[in-house]
């Protein structure tokens, strides 16, 4: 399969502004040091960046170095690298990536040198494999570990008792240990600002799903919907940075659909949308590009996914609330997606599917992600029943590139498409 | 005539079928994939047109007064005879290319060259004389495919020769494995009357069809001179993308599996092909229309070629290791159905004075153990199922499966047919059909 090269590839202008924010965040990242600004690593799902903020320290988000490590075909030597330190080859791949470019200088994708950790900050447990990777890093920097235990929605509910639980953990023991470490007190009335700065972002980019409604769908709520999360579940949620970029992608994705034009693919335009999915799972990244192709190169775009609701669910209501600044925090942590029970998560797609008016709903298995994969061939069972709706099931691999079969993915999905076509066909409407 | 064609790509062979306009099939062609897809899809059409005229010709022949019970012992002495034309004429083509091969290439070693062109001629005067018994009627047991029928019978040959006149049999050797791939490349279609022609003489020298000579000779004329129409043709299976098709004529394998396994069995709900390289689990609905499927995930373990691999390992044909299993008494237990991983249990089982028999029944079930757990994430099993792909043709493989099947679903019936392997391109002559009425509505 051919591989767009970067010279030819359509980007959108909000793309083009997400790149530069991203570079100048690195850019400061690899100053951190000379500009006296601690440095804090933390996850993606539920993240407290709105707190990283109030303490004036920079974050530093792992597996979104491996996912760019992976999109940049550097992961597979990454892994490498970290098997050679005796990583099994079962571990989860961004876990490898992250270790092995530490090992090989801890040069960040814009390529300058990612400043070492002052804090550790664990806040989403849901992944147990988070807490394994924290006491690896713990290893290597020996640096302090701030670790918010978030309970898993078992019952498929936040009940009060487990918001308390988390808020009680914020205030007795993440922000002291915070305070601590950037040597400042928290000031309230400045988290509060970046909560309501997080909130603004957040409305835009509930339009932005929204839009996905629309026939054509302007967007591709899962691959464009990757570039499109960026900047909220990374760096800049809480910064009028991120109140800028989704302004401006949310009047970019307006003008679309009042031209009735669809999402920017590398190819250009995806005028034909003859399939509309919903997909459930995170993508590959060391092939995203002819991933990507795979789909729309048959017309198909996706209304819908649940990997863009990773870091959480502002879509199903959500807010990040300034005057409740602890509880919304809390709130947050336990709401991601990847801590929610199985039934609340076919619950949740089958919403997409019917909301989205979708054609069907693609699994992509992902062999090193357990939190994600566990339980996916039930869950296409149960949504196949209760939609009517066919689903496919590919598998692949976050960053590790072994684990790409391109032909098979392609042929699988070839077949599912065509599928829906030949009941397309039969059906008597 | 009008025609519809289905094309079934496959990674080890390619098939190729006819239909009329009431989907009726008229003929089926295969041959090996090669390394060159274009001239494989060719020769399997080629070779389809051949099996449809055969058809149209026997349904001839049977409506001649006093001839039409006969027409079976007629058509088996034609079909011979024919394949004895063909046979000859590919023979000598491929004497031509071995002795290009041998001016062009010389023989290594500074060996001189007259004793091989002698040798040559030596060889291929015994190919010949010993054809004609070879195609003498009912009794044809050889692969349908010249190149492994021309390789033993050559090696046979050039092992007599090269002992006689001292020459190497390496290098006897080395000159047919560069020409055969010539030859196979190559398309015999434009000599199809002529074949015909000469099966129609040979035949009617036989006494019992001398009488019928007028009649017989008409109805090869007829199907001789007939042109086939070819309104639409469908393409599928893994070199699928490489046919000069548009993509509007390229259909995914799943697809035309399901639909060639319910127009075989009508009553077909779940299909398993075990093909080459992967396996597939279909679940299709009262139309034949796949409503989900499961492939293999990321690795062909438990795939036809894993019992090619076995084979290799036991220096036995591919074709044996049924047969063999089935007389398994006390079948081994083998875990592995990674295709090294079971080499390696294989040896280590010979070793242990493990009887073949029960180590290869063993490997049958392991593979059918994999083939149960795809079934199972497809869905499931429903009535009635049909197994498809070259595995199907194995007997200790369809043991295993029918065990299983009962444990596993209870009385399931199972649908095997004899042209299993022409399913995908059934299913894709079908959907050319259909492209083709949805065009004219």
């Amino acid at each position: 399969m051919s591989t767009t090269t970067t010279a030819d590839v359509e980007k959108e202008p909000s793309m083009i502004l997400q790149k530069q924010m991203i570079g100048d965040h690195f850019h400061e990242l690899a100053r951190a040091k000379e500009l006296g600004k601690k440095v804090v690593y933390t996850f993606v799902p539920g993240n407290l960046n709105e707190l990283i903020w109030a303490f004036d320290m920079l974050p530093v988000h792992p597996e979104i170095n491996a996912l760019q490590s992976g999109m940049r075909k550097k992961s597979g030597a990454y892994i490498q690298e970290a098997e050679k330190a005796g990583h099994s080859e079962d571990v989860c791949t961004y876990v490898k990536c992250d270790l092995g470019m530490m090992k090989k200088g801890n040069i960040g994708p814009t390529g300058e040198r990612l400043p070492a950790p002052d804090l550790l900050l664990l806040s989403y447990t849901g992944c147990f494999t988070f807490m394994k990777w924290f006491e690896l890093l713990q290893r290597e920097y020996g640096c302090p570990v701030a670790m918010l235990h978030v309970p898993y929605q078992g019952d498929g509910e936040i009940t009060p008792a487990m918001k308390q639980y988390v808020v009680d953990q914020l205030r007795d023991s993440v922000i002291p240990l915070m305070e601590q470490v950037s040597g400042k007190k928290l000031d309230l009335e400045r988290l509060k600002g970046f909560l309501g700065s997080s909130s603004r972002a957040e409305d835009d980019l509930c339009a932005i799903w929204d839009s996905a409604k629309h026939k054509p769908s302007p967007i591709d709520s899962y691959f464009g919907g990757v570039y499109y999360i960026g900047p909220i579940f990374s760096a800049f949620r809480g910064l009028p940075q991120a109140e800028e970029y989704y302004k401006s992608l949310r009047a970019e994705v307006d003008a679309r659909v009042a031209a009735k034009r669809g999402p920017t693919t590398p190819d250009g335009e995806l005028k034909d949308q003859k399939f509309r999915l919903v997909v459930e799972g995170p993508p590959n990244w060391t092939s995203f590009r002819d991933f990507w192709k795979m789909f729309y190169g048959e017309g198909a775009v996706v209304v819908a996914s649940t990997y863009t609701k990773v870091g959480g669910l502002y879509d199903r209501g959500f807010r990040h609330d300034p005057a409740n600044p602890l509880e919304t925090m809390a709130e947050y942590c336990l709401g991601c997606y990847t801590n929610r029970n199985l039934p609340t998560r076919v619950d949740l797609i089958e919403k997409y599917i019917e909301e989205f008016a979708a054609d069907g709903f693609v699994v992509n298995s992902i062999k090193s992600c357990n939190s994600f994969s566990a339980g996916q061939l039930l869950m296409l069972r149960e949504l196949e029943k209760r939609t009517g709706r066919p689903g496919a099931f590919i598998e692949s691999d976050l960053v590790d590139p072994r684990y790409f079969s391109g032909a098979n993915i392609k042929n699988r999905l070839d077949s599912y498409f065509q599928m829906i076509d030949a009941k397309r066909a039969s059906s008597p409407t | 005539m009008d025609c519809y064609v289905g094309i079934d790509l496959g990674s080890t062979t390619t098939k190729a079928v006819f239909l009329d306009s009431s989907e009726r099939i008229l003929g089926r062609g295969i041959t090996n994939s090669r390394s060159n897809y274009t001239v494989a899809c060719q020769v399997a059409r080629e070779e389809a047109e051949i099996s449809a005229r055969f058809n149209l010709l026997k349904q001839r022949l049977a409506s001649v007064p006093r001839l039409g019970e006969r027409a079976d012992e007629l058509m088996a002495w034609l079909s011979c005879k024919f394949a004895l034309a063909q046979h000859l004429k590919q023979l000598k083509v491929l004497q031509q290319q071995c002795q290009d091969v041998l001016a062009r290439t010389g023989v290594k070693g500074g060996e001189d060259r007259a004793p091989y062109e002698q040798a040559l001629v030596q060889i291929f005067e015994a190919l010949v004389s010993t054809s004609e018994a070879l195609f003498a009627p009912n009794q044809r047991s050889q692969s349908d495919f010249f190149r492994d029928l021309a390789t033993s019978l050559y090696l046979k040959e050039a092992e007599k020769v090269a002992r006689a006149s001292g020459l190497s049999f390496d290098r006897t050797v080395g000159i047919f494995d560069k020409a055969i791939l010539q030859v196979e490349n190559t398309s015999f279609a434009t000599f199809f009357a002529e074949y015909l022609a000469f099966a129609c003489r040979e035949t009617v020298k036989v006494e019992q069809f001398k009488r019928f000579e007028q009649d017989i000779s008409q109805a090869v004329r007829e199907v001789t001179e007939l042109k086939f129409n070819v309104l639409s043709e469908v393409g599928t299976g893994y070199g699928r993308l490489t046919l000069p098709f548009p993509k509007e004529q390229i259909r995914s394998e799943i697809l035309c599996h399901g639909l060639g396994a319910h127009y075989m069995f009508p009553k077909t709900r779940t299909v398993l092909d075990i093909g080459g390289q992967d396996t597939k689990s279909i679940q299709v609905d009262e139309s034949g229309i796949v409503t989900s499927f499961q492939m293999n995930d990321r690795c062909a373990a438990g795939c036809g070629r894993y019992l090619g691999y076995i084979a290799d390992e036991m220096n036995m044909g591919v074709h044996q290791l049924g047969p063999l299993a089935a007389q398994s008494k006390n079948p081994v237990r083998i875990n592995s159905t990674c295709t090294v991983f079971a080499g390696a249990e294989l040896r280590e089982r010979l070793s242990l004075g493990e009887k073949r028999e029960d180590i290869l029944a063993g490997l049958h079930r392991a593979i059918i153990l994999r083939a149960m757990s795809i079934l199972a994430r497809s869905g499931g099993v429903f009535s009635e199922f049909t197994f498809t792909g070259g595995v199907a043709r194995n007997e200790a493989a369809v043991a295993a499966l029918k065990e299983l099947l009962k444990e596993n679903y209870g009385d399931v019936p199972m649908n095997i047919s004899p042209d299993s392997i022409f399913t995908g391109a059934t299913g894709a002559a079908l959907f050319a059909r259909r492209d083709s009425k949805k065009a004219e509505a």
